[in-house]
């Protein structure tokens, strides 16, 4: 039997069926000059950076430019046109596909409420210029992208893993990175104290914490119905009600048709 | 420097006390005002702190990654563990920015229900603020009166969908369920009551000496700080700049409503304190605007639109070719359209939303979670430095970053 084939470059989750005649629509785009703010936005970037693509999308002015203009659009955009809030940035993973990642940086002007989404593409190891001393808030945003996807950024002052333990080996939000863990990793402890043979004796470790087994009387999977520790369940009559019928001392037998029901509290 | 096969403490190893008077202290994760897991490591000249570093991701589950390997309608309860004070509104910024990608129309008593649960939320979310805050400054008695109110909203929401903290009660093209019998005229009895009850908690706090020497000109977010640091909601309009996404980007039916955007030129913490009661106040008023709007509207609770959204259940018992419809979402789930959406709204701590990076996969390519906490857990870098020891937990209770939302 020949071993299944898996794409390492993108080990994420994928659908299992897709129509092979299926075309993906788009969601619409319009050129920047339908809108008159976007409009005076582009023409006035261009005269100035080069623009590599431009369009409206979802209300958003998206625009391409080049990565090493990455700090100075900024900045053209806080000082002279307004946009002096940078709301979010990130990394997209495109590095299967072109080697590449996708830098995107949201752009609020709040005088107008209009959003601009600032986008550039560099390479794996390029490393691209931080804007935190514009807008500070590109100092954690930065250093969780970093985190993620292991985009390196120039000049920035704590560039050190956020979300992250520092000593993580591999950025978590590529798309190479794996959705489980190593195998290796999860018999090691049987490997290393029994040897590899004990395997199929010992089973892999129950990482479910939410099973429940109904017939296991040591762990505590049997709350309400208690038996003796180890005994054999399968057999055992639990008894549903949890106190002596005619009731004990201090303490008397609720029953349920006697509570009351408060239907609506004093508001 | 990292070495691969070896755990470095980076902080640990640091020298805590100095000739220069200089004292580094460590805050957090575990502690009781820190409000989740943070931890702050901030170095002191006598109780002066002259430097502050955030330490987070203690909470982190990795939320993005989970998104992007699950299909659309999976991954909404995810979201509820968000900010869990408020989960409403993450549901709403998630299933909001997959409708602006799928472009469907939402109906309008699913507009109205769903604009009432922001606002129950955010009452929700306001008041528990007001409770943990004034607790950890002092004011023991505040935290039971708002519990109890905000018990009474969860109340409300419990009896609309069942849960009281993870609702998930906002889906992506609508709501699941209608309200109740008698669900209104509840709801219109606590609106009633609450405005006397924050009557109580500002008559408590207002010019109460204590509060007001420990609030006022304690954590000032000049404009500028707030123009840096991407600040939104409350610590945005604590600042002086009037800008509430519901009032200038208007989303659901904010744009039928009346409302006031409530702002404070202090800066301070005080201000913003005052712009909680004041948002209480106009998440009232919206609420009693909704419910005679939920009257005018008909019965559809879920968007008309076949090849996203399921039918409704009769109609899936009944037509063989709604059930083939919602077995193929169900297992394969929704494809968007290739594209991108970024939505924000206001959610109660500020700016939320959820970049979604389409490739017309029933798994998005890329999701970036915008949460308001994270960067307001940032700008305590520049906010702490200058105060006392003493004001550091008065700053982290304004800021009202809840680490679910910080760490994702």
């Amino acid at each position: 039997m020949m071993r299944e084939y898996k794409n390492k470059e993108n080990v994420q989750k994928k659908s299992y069926y897709t129509d092979r005649y299926w075309v993906a629509p788009r969601v619409p785009t319009f050129d920047p000059a339908t809108d008159e703010e976007f409009n005076s936005v582009v023409a006035s970037l261009k005269g100035k950076f080069s623009i590599n693509e431009a369009y409206i999308q979802l209300k958003h002015l998206v625009i391409y430019i080049n990565p090493e203009d990455n700090k100075a659009v900024l900045q053209y955009l806080h000082e002279e046109l307004g946009y002096g809030r940078l709301m979010e940035m990130s990394a997209i993973d495109w590095l299967a596909k072109s080697g590449e990642f996708e830098i995107f940086y949201e752009m609020l002007n709040v005088d107008k409420a209009k959003r601009i989404r600032v986008k550039c593409y560099i390479k794996e190891d390029q490393a691209i210029e931080s804007v935190q001393d514009i807008f500070r808030l590109a100092n954690f945003a930065e250093r969780e992208m970093f985190d993620m996807f292991g985009v390196k950024v120039n000049n920035h002052p704590f560039m050190k893993r956020i979300l992250m333990p520092d000593d993580w080996q591999g950025y978590p939000l590529r798309k190479t990175y794996p959705l489980q863990g190593d195998e290796a990793a999860s018999w090691y402890e049987v490997d290393k104290i029994f040897g590899k043979e004990a395997r199929d004796i010992i089973g892999p470790e129950i990482r479910d914490s939410a099973m429940i087994d109904r017939y296991d009387s040591e762990r505590f999977a049997r709350l309400g119905h208690e038996v003796a520790f180890g005994s054999d369940v399968s057999e055992v009559k639990t008894d549903q009600g949890y106190q002596e019928d005619g009731g004990v001392f201090l303490v008397r037998k609720l029953h349920k048709d006697d509570t009351k029901t408060i239907t609506d509290r004093d508001r | 420097m990292q070495h691969t096969n070896r755990l470095e403490p980076f902080f640990e190893n640091l020298e805590f006390e100095r000739d220069d008077n200089h004292m580094i202290i460590n805050f957090g994760p575990q502690h009781p005002s820190s409000h989740g897991q943070l931890r702050l490591i901030m170095e002191l000249d006598g109780e002066e702190v002259v430097k502050a570093v955030p330490d987070i991701g203690y909470l982190h589950r990795g939320m993005e990654k989970m998104g992007e390997n699950m299909i659309y309608n999976e991954f909404l309860p995810t979201t509820d563990r968000m900010d869990y004070i408020a989960s409403s509104s993450n549901n709403y910024a998630f299933a909001l920015s997959v409708e602006k990608l799928l472009d469907i129309e939402v109906p309008r008593r699913a507009q109205v229900i769903r604009t009432i649960m922001l606002e129950l939320n955010r009452l929700a979310s306001h008041l528990f603020w007001l409770a943990t805050h004034a607790l950890d400054v002092g004011a023991m008695s505040v935290f039971l009166y708002c519990f109890r109110e905000r018990e009474y909203i969860l109340d409300l929401i419990e009896d609309y969908c069942g849960a009281r903290l993870t609702h998930s009660a906002i889906r992506i093209g609508g709501v699941p369920l209608d309200i109740p019998d008698g669900w209104m005229g509840s709801l219109l009895k606590l609106m009633k009551k609450l405005p006397t009850d924050i009557a109580d908690y500002e008559g408590l706090l207002d010019q109460n000496r204590i509060w007001k020497m420990r609030l006022e000109d304690v954590g000032v977010v000049s404009k500028e700080m707030a123009r840096s640091w991407g600040t939104s909601g409350i610590m945005l309009r604590g600042s002086g700049i009037q800008y509430d996404i519901r009032k200038e980007e208007p989303y659901e039916l904010y744009d039928e409503l009346d409302f006031d955007i409530p702002v404070s030129e202090t800066g301070d913490s005080y201000g913003r304190y005052k712009l909680y009661m004041e948002e209480m106040r106009q998440s009232i008023r919206i609420i009693e605007q909704l419910v005679p709007m939920y009257d005018e509207t008909d019965r559809a609770l879920m968007a008309d639109a076949p090849q996203y959204i399921s039918a409704p259940k009769e109609q899936i018992m009944t037509q063989n070719y709604s059930l083939m419809q919602h077995f193929v979402l169900v297992t394969q789930g929704m494809r968007p359209p290739v594209g991108e959406a970024y939505v924000p709204t206001e959610s109660p701590k500020g700016e939320l939303a959820f970049y979604l990076n389409s490739q017309g996969e029933p798994y998005p390519y890329r999701m970036k979670i915008r949460a308001p906490s994270f960067f307001h857990t940032g700008i305590l870098q520049d906010l702490l430095p200058g105060h006392y020891l003493a004001d550091v937990v008065t700053i982290i209770g304004t800021t009202n970053i809840v680490f679910g939302e910080v760490d994702r």
